[in-house]
């Protein structure tokens, strides 16, 4: 990889890292509301694997922990900040919040509350794709407790039965809210439990984003080249809590600081220093530059935007102009 | 004109969509090779193939999901749900996915997706194969439900909502598949709002959905000999609602009953009284009855199961207590 795609790569994940933690601030302010799951630690994840993907034109979707992917594939942050502040100019107009964002002119099929609702959404983006016989594919990013609804199974089965080109990604971070995953999940290596649909599956380390890329690069041809899905576990662990009400009683101190040597963006920078890439410098003058893009730019753009009309309630639940020959009303 | 059965409108609704637009899918339980429990889809998958007239597995909320997600980028998929009790297996996504992601994107991705199902009564099929639950989606935002009650509903609605942008659940009954009627052979579409007079009369409406409308139209006929003119309206969609309909045939006729086969609480028959209620309550010169199933799971036992769930005659005296008969 060249140079100045590593720089941009660390780059990225430093933004990503330094937006997550100013909407934590916005949340303090109670600029934002509702629930808010951030993705600081797991950052070298979505950026690697949409890395080996074409971000806007491949379908990307996920869970409630939304932020990131969108950005990676291509949302402005802008909206995504204004999504959160509830704003007219937000990703979904206000309608969705931190965990709905929507940005279908990137490809970018939404985040969704219900843990292990997007399998099936996933997979049914590579039907469309399959349908419209383009070389695109869908990525879905769920968690490792969202393999624990019938949705895995149901949708890895029928995924690898129609070799439908969709990726899924599975971010274990060891933990669904508080309940570790020995106390609630038969197998730990969640890739093993894919065997039984016939899908190939490996696990590797997500916090080091030259293996994410590797791994996902393979992946990525693997389903792009007609030969179905594949099933990625990337080994991954989230800095904060679970969401912004979570006091982490349930794991330790000890273990915490264990992974936070394993950090994807001190890894990431470590090497890239190393080799005499960049330097302390470097990221100083980085940091600085994104949070005054993140204040000037986008926090102001959040705050400054307008309320959604409440005359424009109702919009929104049905084709707002629809064809009158199908709907009707029937004159009688 | 040519006479055609239910099944026989649906399956020549699902052709002529597919055969028009090939984005056009259709899925489900044993709707490929068998060509459907109810041959909704015969011969069908001979015609268009596998990848669109897709066999799934026993999955009814995945693969529903899967739906969902390929409409989401132009696919018009054609989900069939053997019968509306394993609808329940779908809730999630039908109900959290597909009703909701208009909304929650700001109506920047829809989900156009039409669910058919059966929900009622056969013969005998005991309290797991007898659900109806219109009600319940009924009372999600962000779906349309219809219930045609013939042939030609059937064929013109299911048309109409392959090709509306929104979620259509149509709720078909496994008792009117084999019901016959002359419709054009000319394409035709009905639309999917609105409620229809089916019979005039001037002196009670007798409201029905799915197939009560049948025991409506029934029990007008034998009202007609004790002198009661009884006017029926087929409210054909359920969501969204015809309150303008409702309101103008009651102020006609003054008088009103609401026939369903589903149990009462919190149903489609307690939303007709609250609607009348609110828009022509002072058009009432009677008090309305709703005709409805008793509250039990549906018994096997043939004897049982006609005492829980309501006919004709349940419908007639019903009319006949609404005007002051009995
Ligand atoms: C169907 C459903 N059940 C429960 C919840 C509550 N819930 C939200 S996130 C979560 C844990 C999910 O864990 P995981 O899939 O590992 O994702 P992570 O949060 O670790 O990224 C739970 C139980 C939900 N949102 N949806
Ligand atoms: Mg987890």
């Amino acid at each position: 990889m060249k140079a100045s795609d590593q720089k941009r790569l660390l780059r990225e994940m430093i933004f990503y890292r330094r937006f997550e933690d100013r909407t934590f601030e916005a949340y303090m302010e109670r600029k934002v509301g509702g629930f808010l799951h951030l993705y600081s630690g797991q950052e070298a994840v979505a950026t690697g694997v949409l890395e080996m993907a074409r971000p806007g034109s491949d379908y990307v979707i996920t869970g409630y922990r939304d932020h990131v992917h969108a950005l990676k594939a291509g949302a402005p942050a802008k909206e995504i900040m204004a999504e959160l502040y509830g704003k007219e100019t937000g990703s979904s107009k206000g309608r969705g919040g931190s965990m709905h964002i929507f940005d279908p002119t990137v490809n970018f099929m939404g985040g969704y509350a219900l843990v292990g609702q997007p399998f099936p959404l996933a997979a049914g983006l590579a039907k469309g794709i399959k349908m419209k016989g383009t070389d695109q594919i869908a990525i879905c990013f769920l968690g490792d407790g969202a393999n624990n609804q019938g949705t895995f199974h149901e949708t890895l089965n029928m995924a690898s039965v129609w070799k439908l080109p969709v990726l899924f990604v599975c971010e274990n971070n060891l933990y669904a809210i508080g309940t570790a995953i020995d106390r609630s999940t038969a197998v730990r290596d969640q890739y093993k439990r894919v065997a039984a649909y016939n899908i190939p599956a490996s696990q590797h380390d997500g916090q080091d984003i030259d293996i994410v890329m590797e791994a996902a690069k393979k992946a990525v041809d693997h389903v792009r080249n007609g030969n179905g899905p594949y099933f990625l576990e990337l080994m991954t662990y989230r800095n904060r809590g679970h969401s912004m009400s979570d006091a982490k009683g349930y794991r330790t101190r000890e273990e915490e600081a264990e992974w936070a040597k394993r950090d994807p963006i001190l890894i990431y920078s470590e090497r890239l220093k190393k080799a005499g890439t960049i330097s302390d410098e470097d990221i100083k003058t980085w940091e600085k530059e994104i949070d005054k893009e993140i204040e000037d730019d986008i926090v102001k753009f959040a705050e400054e935007s307008p309320e959604p009309k409440v005359e424009d309630l109702g919009k929104y639940v049905l084709d707002d102009n629809p064809d009158p020959r199908w709907i009707g009303p029937l004159q009688s | 004109m040519a006479e055609t059965a239910y099944w026989e409108a649906i399956q020549r609704a699902h052709d002529e969509e597919m055969a028009n637009d090939p984005m056009v899918i259709a899925m489900g339980e044993d709707i490929g090779v068998v060509g459907g429990t109810y041959k909704a889809t015969f011969g069908l998958y001979e015609k268009y193939g596998e990848e669109r007239v897709i066999d799934t597995p026993i999955s009814e909320n995945s693969y529903t999901g899967i739906g969902i997600g390929a409409s989401m980028i132009g696919v018009r998929p054609i989900i069939e749900i053997m019968s509306i009790n394993f609808a329940l297996l779908a809730l999630d996504t039908l109900i959290n996915a597909a009703a909701k992601i208009r909304y929650m994107s700001g109506g920047r991705v829809h989900c156009p997706i039409v669910m058919r199902t059966p929900g009622g009564t056969a013969h005998q099929l005991a309290a797991q194969h007898s659900a109806r639950l219109a009600r319940m989606f009924m009372s999600t935002s962000g779906l349309r439900v219809v219930t045609p009650r013939s042939p030609l509903d059937a064929y013109g609605m299911l048309k109409s909502a392959v090709r509306c942008n929104d979620p259509v659940i149509i709720i078909e009954h496994e008792r009117m598949y084999n019901m016959k009627e002359d419709i054009p052979d000319k394409e035709f579409f009905r639309p999917l709002e609105g409620a229809e007079i089916v019979r005039k009369g001037t002196d009670i409406t007798l409201i029905g959905y799915n197939y009560s409308v049948h025991l409506c139209l029934e029990a007008a006929k034998r009202l007609e000999s004790d002198g009661v003119s009884a006017e029926v309206l087929d409210l054909r969609s359920l969501k969204p609602l015809d309150r303008e309909s409702i309101r103008r045939s009651v102020e006609k006729t003054h008088r009103f009953l609401i026939a369903e086969e589903d149990e009462a609480a919190v149903g489609v028959g307690s939303e007709i009284m609250a609607v009348v209620t609110e828009d022509c309550f002072y058009a009432l010169d009677a008090q309305p009855v709703r005709i409805h199933a008793a509250d039990v799971p549906v018994p096997f036992n043939r004897e049982l199961e006609k005492a829980a769930i309501p006919d004709v005659d349940d419908v007639y005296q019903g009319a006949l207590k609404v005007m002051g008969k009995i």
